[in-house]
């Protein structure tokens, strides 16, 4: 089977042939004769930087190609060809990353949707791609905080990344590689790793140049443990910004569940972050079900502390409190069974689950019963809410 | 230590000129700010201030950071001064100085072409925001009154670029030219814009889209001729506001294109075939394609004007000087000083026009607005692209250079769209075949009311294909109430 290419192509229905994307493209990839401005496969190599300034929003266009379409093809057309079927290939979702290492990754990560996964409506258009292994962008470490207590076993931290100078554009929802350095035993560089972005789209405080991620660090992880050493000052390779569904929906009136376990708070805490700056008075339901064994190990649970109701109604849950049955995220959501089904026949309402795998058999199983209880379908009800952007699974 | 990239946000201007260690200038442009705010309140958006307007604002002039979408105030925009990166080793591209190395200071003697140069161009881009500050009322939909909004933020930056230039390199003369800028006023009888152009009312969406499609597109080919220049902060700042300007041409070319969308759709719809049966498609709530041929002719000769006369000292004096170059300059392959070139020049000979070739150097005026028009003729081929789709049998065409000419060697006489000429009587006789009636002005206006709805559009008007920054159709590109 020859291999996919992900084309980069120039809508020449909407394109109003400024020339800006010549002008801007570093390494001449685009040209043009007198009808159309095109993209020549064989040169570009996805660095995206002509994406931003094109007025139109013509050039952000893809084709998954088994042959690219040549200049002259391109030359020639009044209108884009369509995509073709291809039975091998998710290919045509959503480009969620242009490396086909990350891809996968991410097409695993949301495999639990269970079919394609679909952006939420009002998502803000995301960037992917800028950053790669072979030419990442380099952070500043501004800080580590370990957000467990000293005494608990797992040690999971806030690290906060400056950009310095350099443009990384992400959206809540959106994930960053970290190229952790070395290689294995075999002698391959280390493989990337992949982490939410907890911080919102305009850093860590209003208009800083940085982002967090949440980082639990694992038994013999040669990624997790890499971070959680790092001093201030370190210097960091990353790649990214991917995703590009897994994201916030930015209508004010849109419900958001969230339901995770551990670190798959991160995005989360973006989300949450996103709303109270952009629209602290949105009249859409923000509701987290976030389950640990202990408060002592929910990471951010003094800063969700402190967060008003009126923003987020929290729902913590804990399946090892000394005088108390175990109790997981799933069993609380059944206790607000009325109020989910409501939320659920609401269409401006989105479902988010992250967390690890293991949850998203009971989750579903609840979200089932809550259904059941309302005369509702879940089986029916969460293929057309991931049609429609509404569901959405990132899960390791 | 500036950093030219990002864009400094520390002192009250947003700049990527190290203006925190320039206290001269950087309080030369605080003492002019409030002058400009106040100009903004006086004569920017009527109606709209409070309104929150999803627009875009660079924060690098970096690919990736100059396009950043988020509500904002249009007063609280942030206005800033903004050059492209400097390239290293660059040279004077033309002229007689050709070769020597980009001047980063004004040459003296090059002083007062350049000033005027500045002038001229930072005049042009407070007449827009003045000529278009009554079109937020009758907006066909929200998507277009952002696109308005954006237009308009960004030539209020774009005389921040011409302030900046004035203010940094021309002393107590650039304060004096800047605090002008803000004194005249477009239409006004004392203190008129400079250009004929920047004088004429916007009365309605079709004239804002017309004159963003012909009008900023004269702004594009001076920019660019400009970005050519020796004089390398000019050119610098020229670059960076082409990436502006290019939304500018966006929206004038599918507001155009939109409005011929609907109307072929709607005499589908009615199975009306002859698009000359203006009173039957009046009917149906939508502007008739001969009278978007009449708006065309109208903006497009208008802007023709801008281009001066086409033979001109002046124009060779500021390329000789290295001032001003040719659209695509450096793409052209020739000795890039013009001693001995020749360029054919349309004239008014013995009752007919010809062709006079003329010295290069004199007749770039007229090579420029060649460029334009050829750049204007495609985007024409383009809506009529639009219409043959629907089925609809109709073209629209560029009138004749000669046809309702006021500067240049057309100024005196009378022609039709086609190039005939006319006498006095005859011309009267057509002109409102061929330009907008004050009937037709009626009818258009009769069909501005505003749609405030999100995801509604006038019914004039078709939706645009793709929303602004990938939206989808329903957002809500500008919060008028709180």
């Amino acid at each position: 089977m020859t291999a996919l290419l992900k084309q980069h192509l120039i809508d020449p229905e909407i394109c109003i042939r400024c020339g800006t994307c010549e002008e801007t493209c570093p390494i001449d990839a685009v040209t043009h004769n007198d009808d159309n401005y095109v993209v020549d496969a064989a040169i570009c190599n996805y660095c995206m930087d002509c994406i931003s300034p094109c007025p139109t929003g013509s050039i952000d266009n893809w084709r998954v190609v088994r042959d690219a379409y040549s200049l002259e093809e391109q030359f020639g057309w009044e209108e884009l060809p369509e995509q073709e079927d291809m039975e091998d290939a998710g290919a045509a979702a959503s480009i969620e990353a242009l490396d086909d290492e990350i891809a996968s990754l991410l097409d695993e990560a949301h495999s639990g949707t269970g079919g394609k996964a679909v952006a939420a409506a009002s998502a803000s258009k995301p960037s992917v791609n800028l950053f790669s292994r072979s030419k990442p962008a380099v952070a500043t470490v501004q800080g580590n905080f370990r957000l467990t207590e000293e005494a608990v076993e797992h040690d999971v931290r806030h690290i906060i990344l400056d950009m310095g100078d350099t443009v990384f554009p992400v959206l809540e929802g959106q994930t960053i590689g970290i190229i952790p350095p070395g290689n294995d035993a075999a002698g391959k560089p280390h493989q990337m790793r992949l982490y939410s972005i907890s911080s919102s789209r305009d850093g860590e405080r209003p208009n800083t140049n940085n982002l967090a991620i949440t980082v639990k660090r694992e038994l013999q992880g040669v990624c997790s443990n890499y971070l959680c050493d790092l001093e201030r000052g370190a210097k960091v390779n990353i790649a990214g910004p991917f995703g590009a569904t897994f994201l916030m929906p930015q209508n004010p009136d849109a419900n958001i569940i969230m339901i995770c376990t551990g670190t798959g708070s991160a995005p989360f805490r973006a989300f949450t972050e996103r709303r109270r700056r952009a629209m602290p008075s949105a009249p859409g339901q923000m509701d987290i079900y976030f389950g640990a064994r202990r408060p002592e190990e929910l990471p951010y649970f003094g800063p969700l502390k402190k967060v008003p109701e009126s923003l987020l109604r929290q729902r913590l849950v804990f399946s090892r409190l000394p005088d108390a049955p175990k109790e997981y995220v799933q069993d609380r959501m059944l206790n607000h069974a009325d109020e989910l089904a409501e939320l659920l026949r609401d269409g401006n309402t989105h479902v988010y689950i992250c967390g690890l795998r293991g949850m998203e058999t009971g989750v579903d199983e609840s979200f089932a019963a809550v259904c059941r209880k309302a005369g509702l379908d879940w089986a029916a009800l969460k293929p057309g809410m991931r049609d429609e952007g509404r569901y959405h699974v990132e899960t390791y | 230590m500036h950093d030219a990239m990002n864009v400094d946000y520390d002192t009250i201007i947003p700049n990527n000129v190290g203006l925190s260690d320039d206290r001269r200038v950087l309080k030369a442009l605080e003492q002019w700010h409030p002058g400009y705010i106040d100009w903004w309140m006086d004569m920017g958006p009527e109606g709209f201030q409070e309104a929150l307007v999803y627009l875009r604002t660079a924060v690098s002039v970096d690919p990736k950071g100059w396009a950043k979408f988020d509500y904002v105030k249009m007063p609280e925009y942030r206005w800033g001064v903004l050059l492209a990166p400097q390239e290293e080793g660059r040279v004077v591209p033309f002229g007689e100085h050709k070769g020597e190395p980009a001047w980063q200071e004004v040459p003296g003697e090059h002083r007062a072409m350049l000033r005027r140069l500045l002038v001229i161009q930072g005049d042009t881009e407070p007449a827009s925001v003045e000529q278009q500050r009554h079109l937020g009322t009758t907006a066909p939909s929200l998507y277009d009154l952002r696109n308005l909004f954006q237009v308009n933020v960004e030539e209020g930056r774009h005389l921040w670029a011409m302030v900046y230039l004035l203010q940094k390199y021309f002393g107590r003369d650039g304060r004096e030219e800047a605090a002008e800028l803000l004194q005249r006023r477009s239409g006004s009888d004392d203190k008129p814009r400079m250009l004929g152009a920047f004088n004429e009312a916007t009365p309605d969406w079709l004239s804002f889209f017309m004159f963003t499609f012909f009008t900023d597109r004269d702004g594009k080919m001076q920019l660019e001729s400009l970005a050519q220049s020796g004089f390398d902060p000019l050119s610098r700042t020229c670059r960076f506001m082409l990436t502006e300007e290019a939304h500018h041409m966006f929206v004038g070319e599918t507001g155009v294109g939109r409005a011929l969308q609907r109307t072929c759709d709607a005499m589908n719809e009615a199975g009306i075939e002859d698009p000359n049966d203006v009173e039957a498609i009046r009917a149906l709530g939508v502007i008739d394609l001969p009278t978007i041929q009449k708006k065309l002719n109208m903006h497009y000769t208008l802007s023709l004007d801008l281009f001066g006369s086409e033979v001109s000292t002046n124009a060779a004096n500021s390329f000789n000087a290295g001032l001003k170059g040719r659209f695509g300059e450096t793409k052209i392959d020739d000795d890039h000083q013009l001693t001995n070139d020749t360029y054919p020049v349309l004239k008014c000979i013995n009752g007919g026009f010809d062709y006079v070739d003329e010295p290069a150097l004199s007749a770039l005026n007229m090579r420029l607005r060649d460029d334009y028009s050829n750049d204007c003729g495609k985007g024409v081929g383009r809506w009529n692209k639009i219409i043959a789709k629907t089925g609809v049998d109709f073209e629209l065409k560029l009138p004749h250079q000669a046809f309702h000419r006021a500067i240049g060697e057309f100024a005196q006489i009378e022609a039709s769209p086609d190039g005939k000429f006319l006498d006095a009587a005859e011309w009267e006789a057509q002109r409102d075949q061929w330009l907008p009636s004050s009937e037709d002005g009626d009818y258009i206006a009769s069909l501005m009311k505003p749609e405030s709805e999100t995801g509604k559009y006038a019914n004039w008007i078709a939706e645009p294909k793709i929303g602004i920054d990938g939206k989808p159709g329903d957002f809500e590109y500008v919060r008028i109430h709180e």
